[in-house]
């Protein structure tokens, strides 16, 4: 039996300023997995991401997230079911546990036990209380996950959100993820540069160049057996355009 | 120098005294400064804003008018809303010249567009990412529009303090659409070119010192605003 797809894309194309930049053909993304999308710099991953987040419309093509047909405005409860952590995290200027609690609050629900938990899990309970402009790119990088997932989304999208971190640290967030999947059942789709994070994370890598999906595999195919030539060089380490 | 002393000392005392005509005209130019900047910035603060964010129809043009408005010399304003009151204007029938209407109406005039315009490039200065991220988050148009208005407060109180700094100090629009009528119009600005013209440097002393200090505790707590967070 074919597994439960969460989003359904077909012919999807974004261009900006008749520049393609997106232009996927196909792509089923299945609940509860982890996606990675890898690929090099320019060839449209967070652009592919804002997609899915419903910041950016389509120019052409169709994504369906669960029954509902993406079209130039999402309804606020389809748009609160999914949230990303940007590649540069933008924060309020408030503090740590404000930022984190942000989410909640536009809800309209409180900040509670929740917050603290979640600044623990991703070792900055001691920041609480620190303006959130005072941290080094890493802590603001943890600070966005950590508020992103206080919203228990459905959906999370991280857009290489070990890019600023220390090896510990990095080590930290991954396991944060793979728990997050394993007891929550949220969809992840990760973008990263690191196939090597790819490999540890992901079930699923997908190998993105100039808006293109290449190849979608399993992750073990996409490393030991990959169909197309251009996925075996990029796992090998080559550039590939 | 001498007179300038005995006018400081004579200042403080009508100070201390709490002298009522001193006092009525302090209270008058609080009242028409007061409710012109709380008009412009209830329509300049989101006009700015929406401005500042959204793809507006004619927004260079828009722009170059507020832009204009900021430099507007007072007397001018002054000027065009004596001619619109005046009895043969095109709102004579409501009275309002020579009343403190007319000096609302006329400094509304001049802070409207710099509330608007500086508030305006503020939020233009807020990083596109945020909204994006707050978006993300789950924010709906008006709680987007309220964190960008929060990032840029920084920016928009001062764009407020600048309103108020540039209406209540202003003496030339007031002078001509209110008249300086004694216990009706007569506002700090408009006394202190009175009194200083009849040789009574005291009171014009004493109302200077009163002016700087309102200005000044004006701008205190506007800046606790600012920093709060
Ligand atoms: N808002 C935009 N307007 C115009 N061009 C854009 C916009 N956003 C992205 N692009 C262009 O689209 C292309 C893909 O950008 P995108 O950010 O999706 O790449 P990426 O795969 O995430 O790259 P990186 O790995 O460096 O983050 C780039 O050439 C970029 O210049
Ligand atoms: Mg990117």
């Amino acid at each position: 039996m074919e597994p439960e797809s969460i989003y359904r894309i077909e012919n999807l194309r974004k261009e900006y300023n008749a520049r393609v930049v997106v232009d996927i053909e196909r792509l089923n993304i299945r609940a509860g997995e982890i996606l990675a999308i890898v690929g090099p710099s320019g060839a449209g991953k967070s652009t592919l991401l804002r997609l899915l987040n419903f910041l950016e419309v389509p120019t052409t093509g169709q994504i369906v997230y669960r029954d509902y047909v993406f079209d130039s405005q999402a309804p606020l409860d389809i748009r609160r079911q999914v949230t990303t952590v940007f590649q540069r995290p933008v924060l309020l200027r408030a503090s740590v546990q404000e930022n984190v609690a942000y989410g909640l609050r536009l809800r309209g629900e409180r900040m509670d036990e929740r917050v603290g938990d979640m600044l623990a899990r991703v070792g900055l309970a001691s920041l609480a209380r620190v303006s959130a402009t005072k941290l080094s790119g890493g802590e603001m990088q943890r600070v966005a996950l950590a508020r992103a997932l206080v919203i228990a989304p459905t959906v999370l999208l991280l857009d290489e959100p070990t890019a600023n971190l220390d090896p510990y640290n990095v080590g930290l967030i991954e396991e944060i993820v793979r728990e997050q999947n394993r007891t929550r059942g949220t969809t992840v789709v990760l973008v990263t540069h690191n196939v090597f994070q790819a490999k540890r994370l992901a079930h699923r890598v997908g190998l993105m160049l100039a808006g293109c999906l290449i190849e979608v595999n399993t992750a073990s195919a996409f490393f030991d057996s990959p169909a197309d030539p251009r996925t075996a060089a990029f796992v090998r380490g080559e550039m590939v355009y | 120098m001498d007179e300038i002393t005995h006018g400081f000392f004579q200042a403080i005392h009508l100070i201390l005294s709490a002298d009522p005509a001193l006092f009525e005209i302090v209270w008058l130019s609080l009242r028409v400064s007061g409710i012109a900047l709380l008009l412009s910035t209830t329509l300049g603060v989101p006009m700015g804003a929406a401005l500042g964010l959204a793809r507006v129809w004619a927004r260079g043009l828009i722009t170059a008018f507020l832009y204009t408005g900021m430099g507007l010399p007072p007397v001018v304003v002054g000027l065009f809303v004596y001619l619109m009151l005046s009895r043969s204007g095109p709102f004579g029938a409501l009275g309002w010249l020579f009343t403190p209407s007319a000096m609302i109406v006329a400094q509304v005039i001049i802070a409207f567009p710099l509330v608007a315009g500086l508030t305006m490039a503020a939020v233009q200065g807020v990083d596109a990412a945020l909204r994006m991220q707050v978006r993300s988050l789950g924010a709906t148009r008006w709680q987007e529009l309220w964190a960008v208005l929060r990032e840029a407060r920084i920016g928009v109180v001062a764009a407020i303090v600048a309103g108020f700094g540039g209406i209540i100090s202003e003496v030339g629009a007031v002078m001509l659409v209110g008249g300086n009528i004694e216990g009706k119009t007569r506002v700090l600005t408009t006394a202190i070119v009175l009194n200083t013209r009849t040789g009574e440097f005291a009171l014009a002393i004493a109302l200077g010192v009163i002016l700087l200090a309102l200005a000044f505790v004006a701008n205190i707590a506007m800046l606790r605003l600012q920093g709060r967070s």
